[in-house]
């Protein structure tokens, strides 16, 4: 098999605070191949966001700190590198997209001169140059009127037409790896459908590779290939979308998928929809065992003991869990 | 930047204007004491001449006939009459004007260039020893009042190491360089104090807006680009966090024409500052008018010029 574009091992990024050391992400290990687009979900707080951003190194050092692991990119492990190698990666090899598309883009700029910059930068134009290309990128995310719209500030793009222009800002210099961190959760539903559909449209023209981060189960069964469940800092169950919708085994991932609102089973007496009762464990010094045991329909005293691994239980198909 | 913006800003100036010079007109006429007391106290003076006076001069016509009076002639480029000086207040004022304004205006810039580049590398490093010794001497530096460390610089400079003239000389008996030279050299001190002042509260202004600019989502964007931390800082975090700089110094300007006078008197700088008290304290109300009406217009002007700076930085402002 190749070696994969993206390749995350036992990755740990603590942050620091004044109560102790806060474990964000705690031996995260995922991959991603070229082209594919890979899911990344999990209930707030547990990690996607951190693990994203580890990637870019965009955390703040401190409070944030590498603690373990390592981050392969094409081989090429990410963590030593100093500021000037990892903005030569930033943008050009791996760019990044935000949940909030509202406060993503600098006010006080037009879009036209914020994704010209970036392409100043990497492609080394002229602004004049740099200019055009930042217009036909609006054209490819289908904003219309592109050469009028360059010139116009972000607050005067709707929520969704900022999301296109972040969108055509990440892939100017067409990356190998887009990392969406819950692109569509800001906007409303017929929105995300769009913002959805343009990048798969994108990506396929551009045949980069997508780590979508999301906690909204339908986005992923309809945009992924494969699935990494997150649950408090740790990876749970990973598996292809076909595998993880049909044969679910970690239990929270089955709580995860029992809880997605479903038209033709709400009728009726049984109307309510599930829930995974509890709240995420403090990642504050996390208790020893399964972080996950405190919820677990099926705990038993196995359960708090150790952690469990991950391991295969099925080819590509991963669960930490001992049932 | 459009232009309608500006030119709704300097028209919002003409009713606040009007409005500062009623305010000002009334207070003054309201106020004890008038500048031909001291003929009413001398014997050489019949009462018919002081009546015949006062008459020329309208003292005795009610408030608004005066203020009428005053603004029509304002207008057309009367000030009227220092009673005192024996010459006309727009000469006198412009006399006084340019050494305040040239006091004034250096403090500003020092202020400025201590405050930015301090407060903008306090707060990208911040709770370092960078940071902490700029911050204990900022904090040490606003609550020390002008009038302190106005004496306190007499004290060291002039007295003890006898670098500096302590008074202020209006007529040096030099010529070229010398002139300039000697004008520097007596203008350090009272420029230090105002700018050090307004630098110092500047510093901890600058850097709260800049930690609170830093950690919004567009700077983390601007990171994610690769352009490299100094160009994120530069392009990205400063230009959002003088927005709110530009309104402090901006409202500030009142305190900082107030502290003027207080270290003009100190250094005895022939500002206008020194005009306005000396005038008051002998009863000069056509001076007293005119200097308080051109601090107004002074800061009414300086406002308008934070707004359109203000319309430059966040194109939002403008757009409305």
């Amino acid at each position: 098999m190749a070696e994969p574009l993206l390749d995350i091992r036992d990755l740990k990024t603590w942050f620091k605070t004044d109560d102790g050391m806060v474990r964000a992400v705690d031996g995260v290990s995922l991959h991603i191949d070229r082209g594919e687009t890979l899911g990344v979900v999990g209930e707030s707080g547990c990690g996607k966001t951190v693990t994203a951003r580890s990637v870019l190194k965009l955390i703040d050092m401190p409070p944030g700190r590498f603690e373990a692991g390592q981050i392969l990119w094409q081989g090429r492990d990410l963590i030593p590198l100093d500021e000037t190698e990892m903005n030569k990666i930033r943008a050009r090899e791996i760019a990044i997209i935000f949940q909030e598309p509202m406060t993503s883009l600098n006010p006080v700029y037009t879009v036209g001169d914020q994704i010209a910059e970036v392409i100043e930068l990497h492609q080394k134009l002229s602004r004049k140059q740099a200019m055009v290309g930042a217009a036909d990128m609006l054209k490819l995310v289908n904003i219309p009127n592109p050469q009028r719209r360059v010139h116009d500030y972000p607050h005067q793009f709707s929520g969704g037409m900022r999301q296109r222009v972040m969108i055509a800002m990440a892939l100017s210099c067409q990356p190998k790896l887009l990392i969406a961190d819950e692109p569509t959760t800001a906007l409303d539903v017929t929105i995300q459908a769009q913002i959805l559909e343009l990048m798969q449209e994108m990506k396929e023209r551009f045949g980069m590779a997508i780590m979508l981060i999301t906690h909204a189960m339908g986005v992923v069964a309809e945009t992924t290939q494969r699935v990494v469940v997150m649950y408090a800092g740790k990876v749970v169950e990973e598996a292809s979308v076909e595998a993880l919708f049909g044969d679910p085994r970690h239990p929270y991932t089955q709580g995860l998928i029992r809880s997605i609102p479903r038209v033709d089973r709400s009728a009726g007496r049984q109307a309510r929809l599930e829930s995974i009762p509890g709240s995420v464990p403090s990642l504050l010094d996390p208790p020893p065992g399964c972080r996950f045991a405190s919820r677990c329909r099926y705990v038993m005293p196995a359960c708090t003991q150790a952690i469990p691994p991950l391991k295969e239980v099925a080819p590509g198909h991963k669960v930490a869990c001992i049932l | 930047m459009s232009r309608q913006y500006i030119i709704r800003k300097i028209l919002i100036m003409i009713p606040s204007l009007l409005g500062i010079s009623l305010v000002l007109f009334t207070i003054l006429a309201m106020a004890p004491g008038d500048p031909f007391e001291e003929l009413a106290t001398n014997p050489a003076v019949p009462p018919e001449v002081r009546a015949a006076l006062r008459a020329k001069f309208g003292l005795d016509d009610p408030v608004w006939t005066r203020y009428l009076h005053w603004l029509v002639a304002m207008i057309q480029g009367d000030w009227g009459f220092s009673f005192v000086s024996r010459m006309d207040v727009d000469k006198l004022i412009l006399q006084r004007l340019p050494v305040t304004l040239i006091v004034i205006g250096s403090s500003q810039i020092i202020a400025m260039l201590v405050a930015l580049p301090v407060g903008v590398l306090a707060a990208t490093r911040p709770y370092s020893l960078f940071d902490q010794v700029a911050n204990t001497l900022a904090f040490v530096g606003f609550s020390l009042p002008t009038f302190f460390t106005g004496l306190l610089f007499i004290l060291v400079f002039s007295i003890q190491l006898d670098w500096l003239p302590f008074v202020y000389r209006a007529n040096i008996d030099a010529t070229g360089w010398q002139f300039y030279w000697e004008h520097i050299k007596q203008s350090i001190m009272p420029v230090m104090v105002l700018g050090l002042f307004q630098g110092a509260s500047l510093v901890r202004f600058v850097r709260s807006s800049v930690l609170d600019v830093i950690k919004l989502d567009y700077v983390t964007t601007a990171r994610s680009k690769g352009i490299g931390e100094r160009k994120v800082i530069t392009k990205h975090v400063v230009r959002n966090a003088l927005i709110p700089v530009v309104t402090l110094v901006a409202l500030q300007l009142p305190i900082v024409f107030g502290g003027a006078i207080v270290t003009e008197q100190i250094f005895r700088v022939p500002g206008i500052g020194s005009l306005l008290i000396s005038s008051m304290l002998s009863n000069d109300t056509p001076v007293v008018m005119a200097v308080t009406f051109v601090i107004a217009c002074l800061v009414v002007f300086f406002n308008l010029l934070a707004d359109i700076i203000y319309g430059w930085l966040d194109p939002r402002i403008s757009y409305r």
